[in-house]
């Protein structure tokens, strides 16, 4: 991506534009062992956004992130971050996985783990320095976990690990922003804490793409909002797209929609987590009774 | 003596360090495969009259690679891949063992170490083995750690994770191999865990588990040696013995972790701040 403006931007990026959008996704086809988990997703994130990507358990949630961070190779289309084609500059975005797939018991302090947030900062062989254990101080400062540094991560509650993994994430002052589900399991208080220091990242100019169940959030906290179910049903403004129309399909039939104060709340049934319809014809399968 | 304590601190410093990641990553069984299959590379050197070291070498690094190829591209269970390779490897090795005419002599030498009988050479060897592993633990250890703690997220950040996935089970393996003669194939997975179990029990922090283990490693190492020679016991199970010894002590006395303080306690735990 080529852009004729050249806006300057408030973190130290360097001599790279900071122009253009933070992410764009054309096209995009991803699954696993040949299948197609996302089909034919388009979108666009610009700079500064906080975009929320909400679909029901198997919409490939976090297979879009996966793909964005180039941990997933794309089938068909393509994917470009911070104006670059193919795997994104490692040190340009910041990720943190869902807390279920983090090893909780392995024995690593707060600050080991916001410290191995610098690594991509550093090269393979490259002890890390004291300009990146300060980064990693100030990223625990922000989260407000720097009092608790020093404790084992297993020694933490739910909202305290979710806010290790963002320190982490943001520790090497990424522009592009990736969550998978930092709200699940968490309290209104904590998600508000949470979304707070989302929105002080935001005002230092990074971009934030996140997925959740939670439809509350998105329609009151994100720019945009990603419906998607394998296929992008919708994207756009939250108080746009977030119709029951929309939810509908995007949830399919496990979906019970309850309107309060004015926001969009959605429950769904958790005992189909493959529950989305089928889009390709399933090959016929062998009789085993003969 | 000398040579054989030299070998065995050799064997037990690598083992002790690498002994951390295979706790922390639960790959035991892994290096028991490894030093188990590569029975079968040290009989056919034997039988041929080659090095028993390199044979088993020369066996431990495909087989390690194996393991971590089929577990990743079969799509089955680590375990299960293990479970091929060390049974195979360790059948061939009896089978080639069983045409040698002073066959349970020789066997038993392979499968329980003799370190008394080691000669300067090997000593030298088992050194440079040991050197060169840990010369790239120290390189890598930042990447090591953070893909043992976390793969995805050290792919995300550009760590070359699958390099390092086939590295550690390499490593491991050429570890069992450069301390088979000290403690021999069945014995080898102990001084592999012990001492890293051990220090799990009293340090929190990997690098602090590391020093520990090490230091366990080489006290159980250099005791179970004086106490084999003094008593005349078979070596490598002395030193298995003493190892033992202290991780049951840590077991029951750690600060921390022990059992004994914490029946000591036997009162609710210090009040901790609420949860966020």
């Amino acid at each position: 991506m080529s852009s004729e403006s050249t806006l300057e931007t408030k973190e130290s990026a360097g001599a790279r534009p900071a122009s253009g959008p933070a992410l764009v996704v054309r096209d995009l086809w991803a699954g696993y062992n040949g299948k197609p988990v996302l089909e034919a997703v388009s979108f666009q994130v610009d700079r500064g956004d906080m975009v929320g990507i909400i679909g029901p358990n198997g919409s490939g949630k976090s297979t879009l992130i996966k793909t964005v961070l180039g941990l997933v190779k794309p089938m068909r289309g393509e994917v470009s971050v911070l104006g670059r084609e193919g795997a994104p500059e490692r040190h340009l975005v910041g990720y943190a996985p869902q807390t279920e797939l983090v090893d909780w018991d392995f024995p690593v302090t707060v600050s080991d783990v916001a410290l191995m947030g610098r690594y991509s900062r550093r090269g393979l062989f490259r002890r890390t320095t004291r300009e990146d254990r300060e980064a990693a101080d100030e990223s625990l400062e922000l989260v407000k976990m720097f009092d608790l540094r020093d404790r084992l991560i297993g020694e933490l509650s739910g909202g305290q690990r979710r806010r290790v993994l963002l320190a982490r994430a943001m520790a090497h002052n990424p522009e592009l922003l990736l969550l998978d589900e930092p709200m699940a399991g968490l309290d209104a208080t904590a998600q508000h804490q949470l979304l707070d220091i989302l929105d002080e990242l935001r005002a230092k100019g990074a971009t934030v793409v996140l997925s959740t169940h939670d439809l509350s959030c998105v329609s009151s906290r994100c720019d945009k909002a990603a419906c998607l179910n394998r296929r992008l049903i919708a994207f756009g403004k939250p108080s746009e797209v977030l119709n029951e129309q929309v939810l509908g399909e995007t949830f399919g039939t496990h979906l019970l929609m309850v309107h309060l104060d004015g926001q969009a709340y959605a429950y769904q049934h958790h005992t189909h987590p493959d529950g989305f319809p089928e889009v390709d014809p399933l090959p016929e399968k062998p009789d085993k009774h003969d | 003596m000398q040579r054989a304590l030299l070998a065995a601190s050799f064997a037990a410093l690598v083992c002790s360090v690498v002994g951390v990641f295979v706790v922390l990553r639960g790959m035991a069984f892994m290096g028991d495969a490894v030093a188990h299959s590569s029975l079968a590379g040290m009989s056919v050197a034997y039988f041929f009259g080659g090095s028993i070291f390199w044979g088993a070498f020369a066996w431990a690094v495909p087989a390690s690679l194996a393991i971590t190829f089929i577990s990743r591209h079969a799509q089955l269970r680590l375990d299960t891949a293990i479970g091929i390779i060390f049974a195979s490897g360790f059948a061939v090795g009896i089978i080639l063992m069983s045409r040698v005419s002073n066959y349970t002599a020789d066997l038993f030498g392979l499968l329980f170490g003799n370190v008394l009988g080691v000669s300067w050479g090997e000593v030298l060897l088992i050194g440079l083995v040991a050197g060169g592993v840990l010369l790239v633990i120290v390189a890598l250890y930042k990447e090591l750690l953070f893909t043992a703690y976390d793969a995805t997220m050290s792919a995300a950040s550009g760590v070359p994770v699958r390099f390092i996935q086939y590295l550690l089970p390499l490593l491991v393996g050429i570890t069992t191999v450069a301390s088979l003669k000290a403690v021999g194939i069945v014995l080898v997975l102990a001084l592999l865990v012990t001492p890293a179990a051990t220090a799990a029990l009293l340090a929190r922090r990997v690098p602090g588990i590391m020093a520990i283990s090490v230091v366990t490693g080489f006290v159980s190492t250099v005791a179970g040696l004086y106490l084999s020679f003094h008593a005349n016991l078979p070596t490598g199970p002395s030193i298995v013995v003493v190892a033992t010894g202290l991780f049951l002590a840590a077991m029951l006395f750690s600060p921390s972790k022990g059992v004994v303080w914490q029946a000591w306690r036997a009162s609710p735990l210090p009040a901790d701040d609420a949860a966020v």
